[in-house]
Formats: structure tokens, C-alpha cells, sequence
């Protein structure tokens, strides 16, 4: 399989760990260049690449997603909480907790396919918000979420003798994560993540997914027992929800009910396909442009809207004003359900699709795709 | 599978670690430590200061983010020396000259908190990283005034809470850099409880309904507590999702309960509903044990008792502030926003404008943005002229201590504002409550 691990892979594996890092450089001039935005960039990346690990493999529509992330999340507090404010044996407890919580439900819903699974996933999603929300609040504490407080027990870190005054914070081996060093553990988990990715869809195990995607009948008439295949797929795709999840309270030691709720699962499976469903690099890049989309429309009021537009006479000012203002602010949904319409209806294939497009455009005589381009599922 | 195993190899651990070194060694100045010296968002090199408010625009409590919104932009207004002054011609002792703060311009931006507690923190981080903002307030939720308090304790950026009355706020939850005008729970209980005495008895059975979340749940207890203390049974608390929208399903249990008085524990729509939907199902015209059916809202506001309409008539409940109140500062400060929107404002409204002049103040008193000394000039500062009469930010739990009023649902409003009518006003001292009782800790500064 080594030299099946083609060149043109190491090349878009330095090419995208550079891109990675060097984030809050080029995204700077769009007002994406600060910690906060760039972390849930990467965090909710690594969600949707694993979401695309079973949606865009297999092709089971998973609409229970953010149960798993939320799981991840309340795994990960509860470390910090109890054991050690470091954040690695949170990450790994996160990433595990969320993966035996994805071999139950897996196991119960890959029983079924196509839209039954979905059902059975939004129900299961739906039932731990509920849980977290509020029968499981001595664990979750409700809708206030999951904090951290001075009097946690923190087991490990007394034993070492790190004592922190007031609240304490994550911290790598010292290194407080916090602000750029939280995107920067983020960023790496991204590049892990992705680099896993990459191998799994080479493999021959994520050739089997693309079977099962393709035609799962056919593979169980030839003999092959394509559950463990699946329920595979299920538990990988739900440990990298964890990981997401967990990373989510690394930066920011808050585990809300609301991750679960079933518009987070359904923000992950719209990040997958606008940015191309089965491609690499695509989830990422769906990811990045929704929460863009949240974080910088949402901020937008009428003041900012009257600064760009004063250079237009006063009265038209004043009607461009007005309606672009329905789109930004409180309106961002709906410039991102547009952008979504137009994705789906003219590019099926998400923004890669665009891509793949364009450079096809580009460069007729060249039928060779590049590096970056998108790998296709089927 | 087995290649899948084999195939990390030499190479790729070799890049892996190349990466995470990378990230080992890039230099950790743009991390706090870079401010430890100074502060976050220093603007003494800036001709402005920048602001962050941080509201509910959608969600159960969207209506009260609005008014919340609208306050701020005249207290910046104000503050700029623009409009006509408001309440700083009415506030003693008063520091600001009306030329900004320190001589430097007040801008602001805004953030939608979803009622949320990831998405108030994700738009308050959004502020301070990216908009420099030197100052949160707002929130409509105690749950999210809770969660961005802690944020902006690690931040080291003072919150200036709106619209939080969970006793959690400044009690088991209080922060060095978390600051709150707006009266509590405990306060509305011991506000609330001889008006209970003297219109319905000792001898009463209560139902509670309560918003599922740290604010519903303080208020049940200090409900509770005060009530129990009067010589009435608690027949049943009954926990609701926020922003449920239907509570049809956890009225008519009250209907065979047993129970004659109904005490929602909710807030913004929540308790339009709620109230709405339990007038339509005749409580409030029920006898039950003899006595009449009563509900009571502990705390109201004149934005609910709008969108609630007729249901509200006679209703008891407690408010931090009225827009019919007849001191100066109230009238002042009525007049200008209703200059500027056409009608008058919220509690929310009142307490978020409060908020923001007090920490303005706070800076110009102190001389400095720097936010240690912003929090000393704050602790223990003693005001009036603000509309609530004498207050104290006591410097124990960074809680105001100023009356309470009790109100009740007018029954024949003279205008579609003049929705609550003020049966009492409770004295400070008579609301005033020992700082140890709620545990918590302040923690440090700097």
C-alpha cells in the first residue's frame, strides 16, 4: 500500500499542512484572522471529515451526528473536571467515550439503511439532547452547561503538585491553550485527522466503503459481509466527532446540551455537501464557509453596512442599505440557505465540483486533475 | 485492514512529528502571556474604545435583546456627548464629561448570543480577538451571563452583566471581572413575600413551573423558601425546556393538583406562553379549595406583560425597574429613549443603560482601562440618580443593592405601555442578604 501512497498525496499533504498553519495569515484580510473563528474552523473540519468518512464512503446519512460531538464535549469537561487539566488525557478519553456511544448506536441502527437509518440516528441524536437537556442534569447540569469549578477534585493534578490559582485553564504540558495556541493544537489534531482521512480513503477498507456505496446488495451476494465494514466506518466517523468535540471544550471548558441538538446534525451534513460530498478536502471547506458565514455575517449591522456603502449617493444608500441588512445580522441564514440553493442546484458536487470545473476551464489540453483537486467517491 | 495498519510508517510519523514540533515552537506571542504586562485590548494608543454588547437577537428572549440593544446605543450616544445626556445629568456622584471616556470616542459592536451558551461565548470571543473590545456586556439569559462571565474572567475582560436575575450570577457563580445591576432571585422572594402574606393568606397550596435552567432554578428555591416561611405547601415543581413554546402538557396537571396558586417560574416568551396558555385554560378564574385560583409571575417585565395582552391583568409579581416611575432619573432617562424609539423602555433596557454608564464612569474615575483598577473604582461604590434610588455595588459578590418593586398587572391600562402598576417598594435593607449565604468565589485579578 506504501507505493500505492502516491506522490501527488505527499504533495497535498505538505501543501495542506502549510495551508493549515498559516491560517491566520491569508484569512486575515477577510476578518477571519482570530483565534476563535480559526479554531472552529478546524474543529468543526475535523467533525465533517469524519461525518464525510460515513456519508460520503458508504453513503449512510447519519442525522444524529452532533450526539457524538456532544458526548465528546461532556467526556472531555469531566476529565478536566476529575482528572487533570492537561489536555491530552481529555482528548483521548473524548475521542473513546464517543467511540463505545458510536458502537451502541451504530450497532442498533446500521440494522437498517437509507432513510430508516437516518430516522433511527435523528431519534437517538434527539433522545441524548433530551437526556443532557434535562433527566441526566446532575451530569450535564442542563441548559446552564457543564462548567468547570475551583472545588473540582482534579485528581491527577493535585497528586503532581500543579496547583492553579482561581480558574484554572487547558493546558499542554504547561502551555496554556488559550487564544493562538488553541488554534494551533486544533490546527495539528486537523492535519492528524486529515492525514488519517486520506489513508482511509486510499485503503483497501475505504474501497469496500465505496462498494457498500455503490451497491451493498452486490457485495452481499458475492459473500462479503459488509456489517463490520459499516458499523467500521460508524465508529471511525463517530471518533472523530468525539475528537472534534473534545477539542471544542479544550478551547473553551464549556460542554452546552445544545451540541446535540438536532440543527448541529444537520449543520454537519450541510457543511458535507456544500463542499462536496466524498471529496477530501471538501467537508473542510463547507465547514469554513459556514462558520464564516455565522461568526462574520451575523456581526454585520446597519452601522457597518452604512460605512461600506457611503460611497453611493444618499438616497440610494439608504434602499441598498436596507436590503442588504435583511441578509447579514439576523439574516445570515439566509444568505447561507441561498448560497446552499445555488451549491446543490448548479453544483451538485459541492464547491469542489466548482473547483474541479474551473481548473478543467483552465486547462483543456491537461486532462490530469492536480494534486488538490477532489477524489471523487465513485 | 492489514495495510491500513502497516502503512503509518517511518515517513509519516516522521511528518507528524515534524508538524506538532512546528507548532511546539511557534512562538507563544501572540498568546496572553504577550499581555500579561499590559492588559487585552489596551486602547491608550487608539483615539476610541471599543465596546462589546453582546445580546439575544433570536430566541425566547429576542424581544428583550432588542431593547437591550437599542439602550446601548443611546448610552453611547450619551456618553459621546450626542442626545440629550440622559441619565448623566441625573447620576450622583458622576465623573464623565461627556466627551467619551477619557477623552476617547466610545464605539461598539454587536453579537447575537442565540440564547445559547457555546454560540454568547464564540460571539464575545469574536469581540474581544477580533473587534478589540475592551468591555462585554449584555445577556438576556443567566445561563449565558454565567458562561460568558467565566469567559471573560479567563479573558481578563470585564462583563458588565445585563439582564441576569439567577442568584447564581453573583452568588455560587460571581467573578472577580463580572459585574451585575439587575436584582436576583432571593431579592424578588423576600420582595414578594409580605405582599403574598397580606393578599393570599398563609394557608395556600403552590404549583411551580419552572424554566429548566440555572435562573428557573434559583428562583424556585428562593420562591419556595419565601413561601414555605409564609405557612404554604408546595404541592409540585415541574421542570420546562426553554423556550418550549407549547406548555399545554404541564398546565393541565395543575388543573387536578390541588393546588390554588400557580407560580411560573419563566421568563421572555416563555411566559407569554406559559401565562397565555393557562388563563385559556381558566385557572385564573377557578376556585379551588375555597379560595380563589392565583397565578404569580416573581419576575415580570413590561416587554412580557405586552406580549402577553389581557392574561396579565392583576398578576403579581417583582420588576427591577418601571418605566412610571417619577423620580427624575427614571423620567430623564424615559424621555430621551423615548425621544429617540418612540416609546418607552424595558427593565431590560434600563439596567443594561445603567450598566454601561457605571462602568464609564468606573474608568474615568479610576483614570485608567486598565481593568484591576476599574474593578476597585467599581467595589463598593455607592451612587444615586440611576433611577433605583440609593444604591450600593457591594464589593463582597459584585451585587447592586437598591429597592425592589413589586408589581401587578394593571387592570385598566390607560395606554398600551402602562401595563404594570407598583403596589410596593421594598426598601434595600429590606432585600439585603449576607454574601456567604450562596458560596462562590471571586477569584483574582490580573
Amino acid at each position: 500500500m506504501n507505493s500505492n501512497f502516491l506522490r501527488n498525496d505527499m504533495v497535498l499533504m505538505a501543501v495542506f499542512t502549510l495551508v493549515v498553519l498559516t491560517m491566520p495569515i491569508w484569512l486575515a484580510p477577510i476578518g477571519a484572522g482570530y483565534p476563535d473563528l480559526l479554531q472552529k474552523i478546524a474543529i468543526y473540519g475535523i467533525f465533517a471529515i469524519g461525518f464525510n468518512i460515513l456519508f460520503g464512503l458508504t453513503g449512510y446519512l447519519s442525522f444524529g451526528h452532533a450526539a457524538f460531538l456532544g458526548v465528546g464535549s461532556y467526556a472531555a469537561v469531566w476529565t478536566f473536571k476529575l482528572f487533570s487539566m492537561n489536555v491530552v488525557p481529555a482528548i483521548l478519553f473524548g475521542v473513546i467515550v464517543a467511540g463505545l456511544f458510536a458502537l451502541f448506536i451504530g450497532y442498533v441502527s446500521l440494522r437498517r439503511s437509507g432513510i430508516y437509518f437516518s430516522i433511527l440516528t435523528l431519534a437517538f441524536a434527539q433522545m441524548s439532547y433530551n437526556l443532557a437537556y434535562s433527566v441526566l442534569t446532575p451530569i450535564t447540569n442542563g441548559e446552564t452547561g457543564l462548567q468547570l469549578s475551583q472545588g473540582d477534585a482534579r485528581v491527577l493534578d493535585h497528586a503532581l503538585g500543579i496547583a492553579q490559582s482561581g480558574l484554572p485553564t487547558p493546558s499542554f504540558f504547561g502551555m496554556e491553550i488559550l487564544g493562538w495556541s488553541g488554534f494551533y493544537v486544533c490546527a495539528v489534531a486537523l492535519i492528524i485527522a486529515f492525514f488519517f482521512a486520506l489513508r482511509i480513503f486510499r485503503s483497501p477498507f475505504g474501497m469496500a466503503l465505496k462498494a457498500i456505496k455503490s451497491n451493498q446488495n452486490r457485495m452481499n451476494y458475492t459473500g462479503f459481509n459488509t456489517r463490520p465494514y459499516t458499523l467500521a466506518a460508524f465508529v471511525v466517523s463517530g471518533m472523530y466527532a468525539g475528537l472534534a468535540g473534545s477539542l471544542l471544550a479544550v478551547t473553551d471548558p464549556l460542554a452546552g446540551a445544545e451540541r446535540m441538538q438536532w440543527t448541529a446534525s444537520g449543520e454537519v451534513v450541510l457543511m458535507t455537501i456544500l463542499g462536496g460530498a466524498g471529496t477530501l478536502l471538501g467537508p473542510l471547506l463547507g465547514a469554513g464557509i459556514i462558520k464564516y458565514f455565522e461568526n462574520i455575517f451575523s456581526a454585520y449591522n446597519e452601522r457597518v453596512l452604512h460605512d461600506v456603502f457611503s460611497g453611493l449617493p444618499n438616497g440610494l444608500e439608504q434602499i441598498v442599505v436596507s436590503f442588504t441588512s435583511l441578509f447579514v445580522g439576523e439574516g445570515w441564514q439566509l444568505t447561507l440557505g441561498m448560497l446552499f440553493m445555488l451549491v446543490v442546484i448548479f453544483l451538485p458536487g459541492g464547491v469542489m465540483e466548482g473547483f474541479r470545473r474551473l481548473t478543467k476551464l483552465f486547462r483543456r489540453d491537461g486532462p490530469q486533475s492536480p494534486a488538490g483537486a477532489a477524489q471523487p467517491a465513485e | 485492514m492489514k495495510d491500513l495498519t502497516t502503512s503509518v510508517n517511518r515517513r509519516s510519523l516522521l511528518k507528524a512529528t515534524a508538524a506538532s514540533g512546528l507548532v511546539l515552537a511557534t512562538p507563544t506571542i501572540f498568546s496572553r502571556g504577550a499581555w500579561a504586562q499590559n492588559f487585552a485590548n489596551d486602547p491608550t494608543n487608539k483615539s476610541s474604545v471599543t465596546l462589546g454588547f453582546n445580546v439575544p437577537q433570536t430566541g425566547a428572549y429576542a424581544d428583550e435583546g432588542a431593547d437591550e440593544l437599542r439602550a446601548y446605543q443611546l448610552a453611547v450616544k450619551h456618553l459621546n456627548g450626542e442626545g440629550d445626556g440622559g441619565m448623566l445629568q441625573t447620576m450622583k456622584p458622576l465623573a464623565l464629561k461627556g466627551n467619551g471616556v477619557l477623552g476617547k470616542k466610545v464605539e461598539y459592536v454587536t453579537g447575537d448570543t442565540q440564547t445559547k451558551s457555546d454560540a454568547a461565548r464564540s460571539s464575545a470571543k469574536r469581540m474581544v480577538e477580533k473587534d478589540g473590545a475592551i468591555m462585554i456586556t449584555g445577556g438576556s439569559s443567566s445561563g449565558v451571563a454565567v458562561a460568558v462571565q467565566s469567559l471573560c474572567q479567563e479573558m481578563g475582560i470585564i462583563f458588565m452583566a445585563g439582564l441576569t436575575h439567577s442568584n447564581d450570577t453573583t452568588g455560587k457563580d460571581k467573578r472577580k471581572y463580572g459585574f451585575r445591576h439587575f436584582f436576583n432571585a432571593y431579592m424578588s422572594g423576600a420582595a414578594l413575600g409580605p405582599v403574598l402574606k397580606e393578599e393570599m393568606g398563609t394557608d395556600r397550596r403552590a404549583y411551580h413551573l419552572t424554566a429548566d435552567y440555572t435562573w428557573g432554578w434559583t428562583q424556585e428555591e428562593s420562591i419556595k423558601n419565601t413561601t414555605e416561611a409564609l405557612g404554604w405547601e408546595t404541592v409540585a415543581t415541574v421542570r420546562t425546556p426553554l423556550g418550549a413554546g407549547d406548555f399545554s402538557q404541564y398546565i393541565t396537571p395543575v388543573l387536578n393538583s390541588g393546588a390554588d396558586v400557580l407560580i411560573l417560574n419563566h421568563y421572555g416568551k416563555d411566559m407569554v406562553n406559559s401565562l397565555t396558555q393557562a388563563v385559556q385554560f381558566g385557572l385564573k378564574d377557578k376556585m379551588v379549595n375555597g379560595k380563589k385560583f392565583e397565578i404569580i409571575v416573581p419576575l415580570f417585565s413590561r416587554l412580557m406583560a405586552q406580549g402577553a395582552g389581557d392574561a396579565i391583568k392583576g398578576i403579581l409579581g417583582t420588576t427591577n425597574w418601571n418605566w412610571s416611575l417619577q423620580d427624575a432619573a427614571s423620567q430623564a432617562f424615559v424621555k430621551s429613549f423615548g425621544q429617540e424609539y418612540g416609546f418607552p423602555p424595558s427593565q431590560a433596557a434600563h439596567t443594561c443603560y445603567v450598566q454601561t454608564l457605571l462602568y464609564a464612569d468606573a474608568c474615568e474615575r479610576a483614570g485608567t482601562f486598565y481593568p484591576c483598577e476599574v474593578i476597585k473604582a467599581l467595589e463598593d461604590f455607592e451612587f444615586d440618580g440611576m433611577g433605583n434610588g440609593p444604591t450600593l455595588y457591594r464589593g463582597a459578590d459584585h451585587q447592586c443593592f437598591k429597592s425592589v418593586l413589586v408589581v401587578r398587572g394593571n387592570e385598566n391600562p390607560s395606554s398600551q405601555f402602562d401595563l404594570l402598576k407598583v403596589v410596593k417598594e421594598v426598601p434595600a435593607e429590606a432585600v439585603t442578604y449576607d454574601p456567604t449565604i450562596f458560596g462562590g468565589e471571586l477569584g483574582t485579578c490580573g
